[in-house]
C-alpha cells in the first residue's frame, strides 16, 4: 500500500469527530503517524485465510435482573463528580 | 425548477418518521440491570460494567427485547429475516459512555411492514421501511445554562441501555395530523402487544423529516415520485416526544418552510430541534454525516437467525380486530366499539363486564360512565387499575337492581372517583340501597296521608295527579325507590 494516503484535512476531520483539538503541528505530525499505522495493517495481506471457528448464532439471555454496582462504585473512576452524577464539560 | 417558480406555486407537505420507543423488559438490552425507574432515584444506581463501557465488559443480547421486537414485526406485518445483525455507531458524546451506540445497520430485525391508520374517514395504510434493535444513550443535564452557554455538563447512566426499536416509515405523511393519528395508533398497537408502556417519561420520541413539494406532483393515490421528492430539500425535526408535540411541531415546520419557500428563499437542508416550551423549531448545529459514524459489525455480538419465532411467538388481538368483533359479538355501535378498544385495559375491562352481566348495560357503564367520568377529571383507565373490581361490582349492583342507575352514575360513581372508596362504602354512607317494597309501601302511605289534595284530584280523574304523589314517594325515599314499583303500589292502594 502507498504512503502518506492521510492528508492533513483528514486528521482535521477525525480529530473533530472525536472532538480533540490539534494545533497545525500536530496535525503534521499525526498525518505522519496515522500513515505509519495503516501501513503497519498491510502485514494482514500477508496472512491467509482461515475459516471461522464456529458459527454462534442466537446467543441470548434471560431477561433476569441481576445486580449491578453501587453508585459509588460506577463512579469509582470518574475524575470528577457531583451528586451522584459523572461531572464533565460543557458539551454542544 | 420547471417553468414555474416554486414559489408560485401549490405547496404539498411529504412526511417521514424515525419513531423511537422503549420496549418494557425487565432488564437493558445488553445487560441484567433493571430497566425499572423509581421515582425520585438517585443518578448512577442502575449501572454495571457493560452500560458503562468499562474496558473488557461484554454485551449479551436480551432475548425478552428480541421477543418484544417480533412481535412488533408481526403486528405491521413485517418481514423478520432469516440473518439479522448488529452494528456500532460511532460517535462521541457523553451520553454514550464506550463512544459508540450498538445497533443495528444494514440487516434490521423488521423490514417493509405497514400499519393502517384512520384519517377523518379515509383508511390510510402506512409503510414502514424497517424497525431496529439499538441501545438507548444515558441523559444529560446542562448546567448554569442552555446546552450552548452551559458551564458544565451531568452525566446519568441509569436510561443507558434500555431497548429501543426505532420504527422508520416512508415518507406516506401529508399532513401533521397524519402523524399524530399515526402515533396514537402506533402507541395503541404496541400497548396491545404489551411491549410498551406510553405513561412511562421518554418512553416515546420521534425525529420526522420533513419538505415541501409542489401540490400538482402529488398524484391522486398520494404517491410522489423519487424525483420530485429527491429535489425537494428536508429538515430533520428532533426532540418531539408525544403525538400532540408531533402535530404542533411539524405544524410549525410547515409554515416555516412554506413562508420561506414563498419569499423565494431556498430551504436549508439542516437538523432542526423543537423547542416545546417556544412551540418553534431552531437551527441545530450539523451533527456527522452518515459516513462519519463509521458503522461496523459488533463483533462481540453473534448474529440473530429468529424468523422463525415470528410463528412461535403469539401475539393478543390487536385494536382494529378487536373492534370489528365487539360490533359483531355484543352489537355496539361503531362509537361505543372504538372508544371501548382504545386500549387494552379498557377492552379487558369491558369484556369481563359484559360476560358477567349485559352487553349493553356494560358498554354505557365503560364507555359513558366510567370512561366520562375519568375523562372529567383528566384521569385515565390506568390511574384505577387496581380498582377495576369496585366497578365491576357497581355495575352488578345496578344490573341486579340493588341500587337505581340514576344514584349508581350521580352519586356512587363520582364518590367512588373523587374520594378512592368503594360503592358499598358509598351506598351505606348515603342510604341509597334501593328500597324493598315494604319501605316503598309506608312512603306510599305517608304520600297519601299528607297530600289529601292530590288525591282527590287523583280519583276526579286528574292525570297529572299520580306523578305528583310518585315524585313525593321518590323524594321520601331519596330516589332510592323503584319509579314503577311506586307508581303500581300507589295505583293498588288508590283504586283500592
Amino acid at each position: 500500500m502507498s504512503q502518506s494516503r492521510v492528508d492533513a484535512d483528514e486528521v482535521r476531520h477525525v480529530a473533530e469527530l472525536a472532538r480533540v483539538n490539534l494545533d497545525d503541528d500536530e496535525v503534521e505530525a499525526f498525518a505522519t503517524q496515522f500513515a505509519d499505522i495503516l501501513e503497519y495493517f498491510d502485514a494482514l495481506d500477508e496472512v491467509p485465510e482461515v475459516d471461522r471457528e464456529s458459527d454462534l448464532v442466537n446467543v441470548m439471555r434471560p431477561d433476569e435482573v441481576r445486580e449491578g454496582l453501587s453508585q459509588e462504585e460506577a463512579l469509582a473512576n470518574a475524575p470528577e463528580t457531583e451528586d451522584g452524577f459523572f461531572k464533565g464539560p460543557r458539551v454542544s | 425548477m420547471t417553468a414555474q417558480a416554486l414559489e408560485q406555486r401549490e405547496l404539498a407537505s411529504v412526511i417521514g418518521l424515525e419513531v423511537h420507543v422503549q420496549l418494557e423488559t425487565a432488564t437493558k438490552i445488553f445487560c441484567g440491570c433493571s430497566t425499572a425507574a423509581a421515582e425520585d432515584e438517585e443518578p448512577n444506581t442502575r449501572t454495571c460494567p457493560v452500560c458503562l463501557g468499562l474496558p473488557g465488559a461484554l454485551p449479551v443480547l436480551n432475548e425478552g427485547a428480541v421477543e418484544a421486537a417480533v412481535k412488533i414485526g408481526k403486528a405491521l406485518n413485517a418481514d423478520i429475516p432469516e440473518e439479522t445483525t448488529f452494528h456500532r455507531k460511532n460517535y462521541y458524546y457523553p451520553d454514550l459512555p464506550k463512544n459508540f451506540q450498538i445497533t443495528q445497520y444494514d440487516a434490521p430485525i423488521c423490514q417493509d411492514g405497514q400499519l393502517e391508520v384512520d384519517i377523518r374517514d379515509e383508511r390510510r395504510i402506512i409503510n414502514v421501511r424497517r424497525a431496529h434493535l439499538e441501545e438507548d444513550p444515558g441523559s444529560l443535564q446542562h448546567k448554569g445554562g442552555s446546552i450552548d452557554t452551559a458551564d458544565y455538563t451531568l452525566v446519568n447512566y441509569n436510561r443507558a441501555g434500555t431497548p429501543l426499536m426505532e420504527i422508520v416509515t416512508e415518507p406516506d405523511f401529508r399532513s401533521p395530523k397524519e402523524v399524530r393519528n399515526f402515533l396514537a395508533k402506533l402507541e395503541e398497537v404496541l400497548e396491545y402487544l404489551g411491549v410498551f408502556d406510553s405513561t412511562r417519561d421518554g418512553s416515546l420520541r420521534v425525529d420526522a423529516n420533513i419538505s415541501m413539494v409542489p401540490a400538482d406532483d402529488v398524484a391522486d393515490d398520494g404517491s410522489i415520485s423519487k424525483e420530485t421528492l429527491d429535489a425537494a430539500n428536508r429538515t430533520e425535526v428532533k426532540n418531539i416526544s408525544s403525538h400532540k408535540g408531533a402535530e404542533k411541531a411539524l405544524a410549525y415546520e410547515v409554515t416555516r418552510q412554506k413562508n420561506a419557500i414563498q419569499r423565494g428563499r431556498v430551504i436549508e437542508q439542516e437538523t432542526r430541534h423543537w423547542d416545546e416550551s417556544r412551540g418553534i423549531t431552531v437551527s441545530m448545529r450539523s451533527k456527522e454525516e452518515e459516513k462519519d459514524y463509521r458503522y461496523f459489525l459488533e463483533a462481540d455480538l453473534p448474529p440473530l437467525q429468529v424468523s422463525d419465532w415470528k410463528q412461535q411467538i403469539p401475539i393478543p388481538e390487536l385494536p382494529d380486530a378487536r373492534r370489528e368483533r365487539f360490533r359483531e359479538e355484543y352489537g355496539l355501535d361503531e362509537e361505543s366499539a372504538s372508544k371501548l378498544t382504545s386500549t387494552k385495559e379498557v377492552a379487558d375491562f369491558y369484556e369481563d363486564v359484559a360476560e358477567s352481566f349485559d352487553p349493553d348495560l356494560a358498554a354505557t357503564w365503560v364507555a359513558d360512565n366510567l370512561l366520562g367520568e375519568l375523562n372529567y377529571r383528566d384521569m385515565e383507565i390506568t390511574d384505577v387499575s387496581d380498582r377495576l373490581d369496585e366497578f365491576k361490582h357497581l355495575v352488578e349492583l345496578v344490573a341486579t337492581d340493588d341500587i337505581t342507575t340514576k344514584n349508581a352514575e350521580e352519586i356512587v360513581l363520582r364518590q367512588m372517583l373523587d374520594d378512592g372508596v368503594d360503592p358499598d362504602t358509598v351506598i351505606e354512607q348515603e342510604g341509597l340501597g334501593k328500597a324493598d317494597d315494604d319501605e316503598i309501601v309506608d312512603f306510599v302511605e305517608e304520600a297519601i296521608e299528607e297530600n289529601p289534595d292530590a288525591v282527590e284530584d287523583y280519583h276526579s280523574g286528574e292525570s297529572g295527579a299520580l306523578n305528583f304523589l310518585v315524585g313525593q314517594v321518590m323524594q321520601k325515599s331519596r330516589g332510592s325507590a323503584d319509579p314503577g314499583t311506586a307508581n303500581q303500589l300507589l295505583r293498588e292502594r288508590l283504586d283500592d
